[in-house]
């Protein structure tokens, strides 16, 4: 390549010397190409992450014997339930790393949860309950309960994207409004009572594994726009610098508008299959929500200065919380210390990620 | 050639460096400092010798190993061997206020003050005067620094607040703040970067009379009149290694690039001479309000349109107002005859516009990211995309092709960009531009603190390109820059265009004369 610029350069350009024939220059380009991929190998970002996941479990797999004689992980119901729990939170997280990686933040996805849970319920109840909310709309088909509840989700996302990309408020605050509003939507909605009775075919989203199947199906979907699709590479560019992002066309508010729609959704689905594990759909649920949400995602690797982080992170994180939590029932652990450690972990994995950016400015 | 560059480098020449007052103890001693950092040796047995009332530039190209070494002598960075002698003493620097406290002040590239708080508090933040009772004292506060200021011939009222200040002030208030540790030694990292030619001037004063007063002060600079000018000595330093010290007297402008670079660049500007096309870009009457105003000119294919001005003259931010980052409040812009209104940056990209932005940091790297990503960023709204998945394959092997062509010094495209030096994350920066394919391209201050080998290559792609038929409007307070490269130039005064003036007529003074109207 060398040998081309000196054609080109030495001659349409008598005037200019012969510099670039230098010998010099020619030794500068004798270094090996450039290639896609460096050449060592170099264990994914969720390599440590995974290990995390792997050590907590050995720690309540020995504490389990010591304690209670019996095995932590091999004990299939166990597993299943813990991967159960945490699958509406891993739908959730799954949106919720997605605003991270843009550098912003959605506290309102648990209120969301109460919202869409409450709507949906409220399409799915059965004709021969007397107090249906909808007394027309019973024993509707169970696409209409979920579409509801997508839509409402929806729309809450699209008010906290709309507020984030055309004005100047921070997305803490915006999502902090909707968080409250939500969940005022949701009491509201429901007169504070339960919206109950609901149909078969809506309890059958929430029965069996097929909350663990939907939220696999969603990490997938999501994985694969992350890595491999526009839409990712432009979620990255606008976490790691939104200005640059703007200058380098991409539209940064269309894009935001984008991202908060795409967690609200999740939301809504996460909602929905809340009321149906629950056969119920209830104003107070998905409290807290958002903020497991948030620690799955920092625990799995998301690094909330924005620009990275993965939806595998996300997923390790999600299981990483859900077996800490079930350990500490496990080896019979109050409930209100688990709260306690909970929070502790969220801030030692921030904690985490300001030392890996630390080591990564050098 | 490079064999010749370091035949000229042994001890002989080293051990006279010194050559003045030779006598006397070195206030400042660097001995066999070496530094290492993960996968990358950045110094290795590096030394040189400060001597009191000097001023001694550290000289070479990026990635040379300066940086690493100011910040060893600043304290930011602890060597992993070596003697640090520090008027006859030795001394480890174990942190900055460590450094600070033994009397060596760091004025920084990347200026380190509090925007909302005042000037006075800024220079005397954590040794503020107190009064009786404990409180900080402001009257006294702000009695220190207008003394302060005054012996440094600084006029900046020490009450406004840093925010409201430019970039020149800020930097005068940084050098206050050193001077105002009593500190021997000053190392100042490229401060000139972001000043006008009269800024510059002032600070040299200030410099001089530091000089006259017996401190020692290191300057990093990649300007070479700034080293002729204001320097004693310099050392030069390159891929980590010491390679000689001299006056600055008994050189030439090209014995030190070669020592620099390990190779002659006898052109800085390899300007060809290209024919002229059509006009391409045309603006006029371009208003932003109370910024700019009334801002018209043409560039043809081809042809590289340079603008000149002091900082503040809205040269930036007429580029910006094309490129639709701030959308113009006035005035019309035509591309080949077209009218086009251009109100956000994608909408100057679909135009067959590019735009290599100021600030690098703020505006240009996504610095979590790697060189492919960053590369790919602006053309993946016209190509490389299909049903919303990116072709991989194709993408990579462009931008690996468009990486050689800027000669990025990267074993591979996964690596992060903040690992690179400052010309290799601009070369990266231009590749995303030249991978749109860009008919107008708009560079603002290309050149900007980066080092002297990726400087030319970049004028030589820059030219490569008007070659093409690409018209070209650069930014630059590089004089040199703006006359070697320009076919025309336009110059801006105080948010107006004052005179566009052609190559032949141009020069420093005529240059000068318009923008300082």
């Amino acid at each position: 390549m060398n040998s081309r610029d000196d054609k080109m350069t030495s001659s349409t350009a008598p005037q200019t010397p012969a510099s670039q024939a230098n010998p010099a220059q020619a030794s500068n380009d004798t270094r090996a190409p450039v290639t896609a991929r460096s050449a060592k190998f170099k264990w994914p970002p969720e390599a440590s992450i995974l290990m995390v996941l792997v050590g907590i479990s050995l720690f309540f797999e020995a504490l389990g014997w010591y304690i209670n004689g019996q095995s932590f992980i091999f004990n299939a119901e166990r597993l299943q339930i813990i991967i159960l729990q945490m699958s509406v939170i891993g739908i959730i997280a799954v949106g919720v790393n997605m605003v991270i990686i843009t550098s912003g933040i959605d506290l309102s996805s648990g209120s969301v949860v109460a919202a869409t849970a409450v709507v949906s319920a409220s399409l799915a109840q059965v004709s021969d309950f007397p107090r249906a909310v909808f007394p027309q709309l019973t024993d509707l088909p169970v696409i209409w309960p979920i579409l509801a509840g997508m839509t409402v989700g929806m729309l809450i996302g699209l008010l906290n994207g709309s507020l984030i990309a055309f004005t100047a408020i921070p997305p803490f605050i915006a999502t902090l409004g909707t968080m409250v509003a939500a969940r005022g939507f949701a009491k509201w909605f429901t007169g504070g009572m339960p919206v109950s009775m609901l149909t078969d075919d809506f309890a059958w989203i929430g029965s069996g594994a097929n909350p663990v199947w939907i939220f696999l199906s969603i990490a997938v979907i999501f994985h694969i726009v992350l890595r491999y699709t526009r839409f990712g590479k432009f979620t990255y560019a606008i976490g790691a610098n939104r200005q640059a992002a703007r200058v380098s066309g991409i539209n940064v508010n269309r894009h935001l508008i984008w991202i908060y729609t795409i967690a609200g959704l999740l939301s809504g689905i996460a909602g929905s299959v809340t009321a149906a594990r629950a056969i119920s759909g209830q104003s107070g649920m998905g409290v807290m929500y958002e903020l497991d949400a948030i620690a799955a995602v920092v625990i799995g690797g998301t690094s909330l200065v924005g620009g990275l982080g993965r939806v595998t992170g996300t997923v390790i994180g999600v299981l990483i919380l859900g077996v800490m939590m079930s350990g500490f029932t496990f080896i019979r652990i109050d409930a209100y210390y688990q709260e306690m450690v909970k929070g502790a972990i969220i801030v030692i994995a921030v904690i985490a990620d300001q030392y890996r950016n630390k080591k990564r400015g050098r | 050639m490079s064999d010749q560059a370091t035949m000229e480098h042994p001890e002989t020449r080293a051990a006279h460096a010194p050559p003045a007052s030779a006598g006397a103890a070195p206030l400042l001693e660097i001995q066999g400092i070496r530094k290492g950092f993960p996968g990358v040796v950045a110094l290795d047995n590096v030394g040189f010798k400060l001597r009191a009332g000097t001023v001694h530039a550290l000289m070479g190209e990026n990635g040379a190993g300066k940086s690493t070494l100011m910040k060893i002598i600043a304290g930011i960075y602890i060597p992993d061997q070596g003697e640090i002698t520090l008027k006859g003493q030795r001394v480890t620097l174990k942190s900055p206020i460590d450094a600070l406290s033994k009397g060596i002040a760091m004025i920084h590239q990347e200026l380190n003050l509090m925007p909302h708080m005042t000037v006075a508090e800024n220079v005397w933040i954590t040794r503020e005067p107190k009064n009786a009772f404990g409180f900080v004292d402001h009257g006294a506060l702000y009695r220190n620094t207008a003394e302060l200021f005054r012996t440094l011939n600084i006029d900046i009222d020490p009450r406004a607040e840093v925010q409201t200040l430019s970039v020149a002030s800020r930097q005068m208030v940084e050098i206050a703040k050193a001077v105002s540790y009593n500190s021997d030694v000053l190392i100042m990292d490229e401060p000139t970067s972001a000043l006008t030619e009269r800024e510059v001037a002032h600070l040299f004063t200030i410099i001089r009379s530091l000089r006259a007063q017996g401190k020692g002060i290191i300057y990093i600079t990649h300007k070479m009149n700034e080293l002729f000018e204001i320097a004693d000595e310099f050392s030069v330093f390159r891929d980590g290694k010491y390679i000689a010290t001299k006056l600055s007297t008994e050189v030439t402008r090209d014995d030190i690039i070669k020592m620099m670079v390990g190779r002659e660049i006898t052109q800085m500007f390899p300007k060809q001479e290209v024919p002229i096309g059509e006009v391409v870009l045309s603006v006029r009457n371009l208003g932003l309000n109370g910024v700019f105003r009334d801002v018209s000119f043409d560039i043809r294919a081809g042809e590289i349109v340079g603008m000149a001005g002091l900082v503040g003259s809205g040269r930036s931010n007429v580029a910006e107002t094309l490129f639709g980052v701030t959308p113009a409040s006035a005035g019309t812009i035509h591309i080949n005859g077209e009218a086009v209104r251009i109100d956000t940056p994608a909408k100057a990209l679909a135009c067959g516009m590019a735009f290599l932005t100021e600030d690098r940091k703020e505006t240009g790297c996504f610095l979590a990211l790697n060189i492919q990503e960053n590369m790919d960023a602006a053309v993946l709204n016209q190509r490389y995309v299909s049903g919303g998945f990116v072709q991989s394959k194709q993408l990579s092997t462009d931008c690996i092709a468009m990486a050689q062509r800027l000669r990025v010094k990267t074993p591979n495209m996964e690596e992060a960009i903040q690992n690179l030096s400052g010309g290799n994350q601009q070369k990266v920066l231009v590749g995303r531009w030249l991978l749109t394919n860009p008919k107008i391209l708009i560079l603002d201050e290309p050149t900007r603190g980066i080092d002297v080998g990726a400087k030319a290559e970049i004028h030589r792609l820059v030219s490569e390109l008007a070659s093409q038929g690409v018209a070209i409007l650069m930014i630059s307070s590089e004089m040199p820059e703006v006359l070697g490269m320009s076919d025309r130039i336009v110059v801006m005064h105080e948010g107006h265009v004052t005179g566009i003036l052609d190559r032949k007529d141009a020069d420093q003074v005529s240059v000068m004369d318009l923008a300082a109207k």
